[in-house]
């Protein structure tokens, strides 16, 4: 009875032991994958020199993250400004300042929606695609070749993509805000009836170049280096298998996406309290 | 010969690879190899799936850092280089990977021109001359605006046989170059790896397990089994061995020191325990 007793609870501390044990090594692997992350942050800083050297490669890179991500991030400004536009105006119309109605969308869009929303589009469009495309290049041993030439993968492939996506994420979260503004114009002014004058003046008086447009051009710049450094790593970290690319592009949405909204909390924190 | 400092060109071997282990996560995959690849000299480097041939190819190409042992390439010991020495070593070596490995954003001729832009101030005209005429030593000139997609396996393997000789390398690097192609293809690949290391006055490494092909060829050939040197000798020493491994291998017989059957339990041991399941 004793001798049971006694095995028993040897089968429970194993299961106890070999639990934490799971755990610290999923936690030591986890911080190990940040370190190296970081150390990958550093190697293209340092390899960037090529990629802003020869511009056309950063470029071409703008053009394939920044411009083919126009349509999804046009629309979806579009349809957010004019959701902003239809809410707002319920809300307001309780308090009777439908003439705040500018105010709301512009704020809204230029301090969260725009570089919040914009980012986590740009993650599953242009994000996904880094990621895919530098993976793919990893399988197919085109990274190996590159090596074998003597050129530094880093530098000629890797720094331009996250050049191109950290220099296209403002201009795409401002082109964002904009279309988002022009959409809570349509709905409030064109549909609705609110006065254009207000809108306009309302939103001219109140929206602070500093306080607002600056602080969310930064907000999308610094979400523009989290999706493409993201994006990079996941995709030269990749298992060299079809497997293995799939799983990296999820990770690079998944991941990203919740680095920009824990980052974005953070900077909102910094930026507008007491304000 | 200039561009690489410190390398050796008036020895008679390019390649030396002394007593080399490597090891991978405590498997060891080489064990003991000693090679010489002499130069202008097509050499094979055999063996079955899996066997280390791949590495060894990485190890001299300074992919990988051998556990211990020497691989000298030129007089230089590979792994002993800064990065700088590595990738000045690097544009003297050509190397041809198993699918071809094209930038598949590029078109063939950027994928040649490649290298000469990225290491040389050519003008774009002389280097458009040069592509043209990598090409036109692999027979696809006229393939020069295709995409890698549009190419079938042979021509995209003569493309990349191209780029791999684009800056004239001292070494060049096959790995299973005939892997995957129809047998027309096989025999210009092959003819190709004969006649350009011969007209550039290369030293060639071949990594295959195309025997037939590659006998035609090669000069001499390294056999490897279970990441050990087994045998080695001239192609028709090769055809003509009595070494066990070597023998199955050269005539592809289905049975013998590789074994047909994966390693398993004795059969009628597993049998009777199917029986006693069953009751």
């Amino acid at each position: 009875m004793a001798k049971n007793c006694w095995k028993a609870r040897c089968a429970v501390a194993n299961g106890i032991a070999q639990a934490l044990r799971g755990l610290g090594q999923r936690v030591t692997s986890r911080i190990w994958r940040l370190g190296y992350a970081s150390r990958f942050f550093l190697a293209i800083l340092l390899h960037s020199g090529t990629a802003l050297r020869r511009l056309h490669l950063t470029i071409r890179e703008i053009y394939f993250t920044g411009v083919l991500s126009l349509i999804i991030i046009l629309v979806s400004g579009m349809f957010v400004g004019m959701v902003l536009g239809l809410q707002g105006y319920d809300t307001l119309q309780r308090y009777g300042s439908t003439e705040a109605l500018g105010v709301l969308v512009s704020l809204s869009l230029v301090r969260e929606l725009g570089p919040v929303v914009a980012a986590l589009l740009f993650a599953s469009r242009a994000g996904s695609a880094i990621t895919a495309e530098i993976g793919m290049m990893k399988a197919t041993e085109q990274l190996s070749a590159m090596e074998m030439m003597a050129v530094d993968p880093i530098a000629r492939v890797v720094a331009p993509r996250f050049w191109g996506g950290v220099i296209s994420m403002p201009l795409l979260a401002a082109l964002f805000s904009a279309m988002g503004i022009f959409g809570g114009y349509l709905v409030g002014v064109q549909l609705i009836g609110v006065d254009e004058g207000s809108f306009w003046s309302q939103m001219q008086a109140s929206v602070d170049f500093r306080e607002d447009i600056l602080n969310g051009v930064i907000k999308s710049f610094v979400f523009g280096i989290i999706v493409s450094w993201v994006a990079v790593f996941e995709g030269y970290d990749a298992e060299p298998t079809a497997e293995g690319v799939s799983g990296a592009t999820t990770r690079t949405v998944v991941t990203s996406s919740l680095a920009i909204l824990a980052a974005d909390f953070i900077l909102t924190a910094f930026m507008f309290t007491g304000t | 010969m200039t561009g690489v400092p410190g390398v050796n060109m008036s020895q008679e071997s390019l390649v030396e690879i002394r007593d080399l282990n490597f090891t991978y996560d405590e498997r060891p995959v080489l064990t003991g190899i000693n090679m010489t690849i002499p130069r202008g000299k097509v050499v094979a480097v055999m063996g079955s799936s899996g066997c280390g041939k791949t590495t060894t190819l990485r190890l001299i190409g300074g992919q990988l850092k051998p556990t211990s042992g020497t691989v000298k390439v030129g007089g230089l010991v590979v792994h002993e280089l800064d990065a700088a020495g590595l990738y000045g070593l690097r544009r003297r070596m050509g190397m041809l990977f198993q699918f071809g490995a094209l930038f598949t954003d590029m078109s063939v001729y950027d994928n040649i021109a490649f290298q000469m832009r990225e290491h040389t101030d050519l003008p774009e005209t002389l280097i458009r001359d040069l592509v043209l005429m990598k090409l036109h030593a692999v027979g696809l000139r006229g393939a020069h605006s295709l995409m890698p997609a549009e190419l079938s396996g042979g021509m995209a393997r003569r493309v990349a046989l191209a780029r791999a000789i684009a800056l004239d390398p001292m070494l060049i690097m096959y790995d299973e170059p005939f892997a995957g192609l129809d047998p027309i293809s096989l025999s210009i690949v092959g003819e190709l790896i004969r006649k350009l290391n011969d007209a550039l006055g290369a030293s060639s490494i071949v990594v295959t397990h195309d025997v037939q092909e590659s006998l035609k060829i090669v000069d001499y050939v390294y056999f490897v089994s279970a990441g050990k040197i087994v045998a080695e000798g001239t192609a028709e020493e090769m055809k003509h061995s009595t070494v066990p491994y070597v023998h199955q291998f050269v005539w592809g017989e289905a049975d013998g020191p590789v074994p047909f059957q994966y390693p398993a339990r004795p059969y009628g041991e597993e049998l009777l325990e199917s029986a006693v399941r069953r009751g």
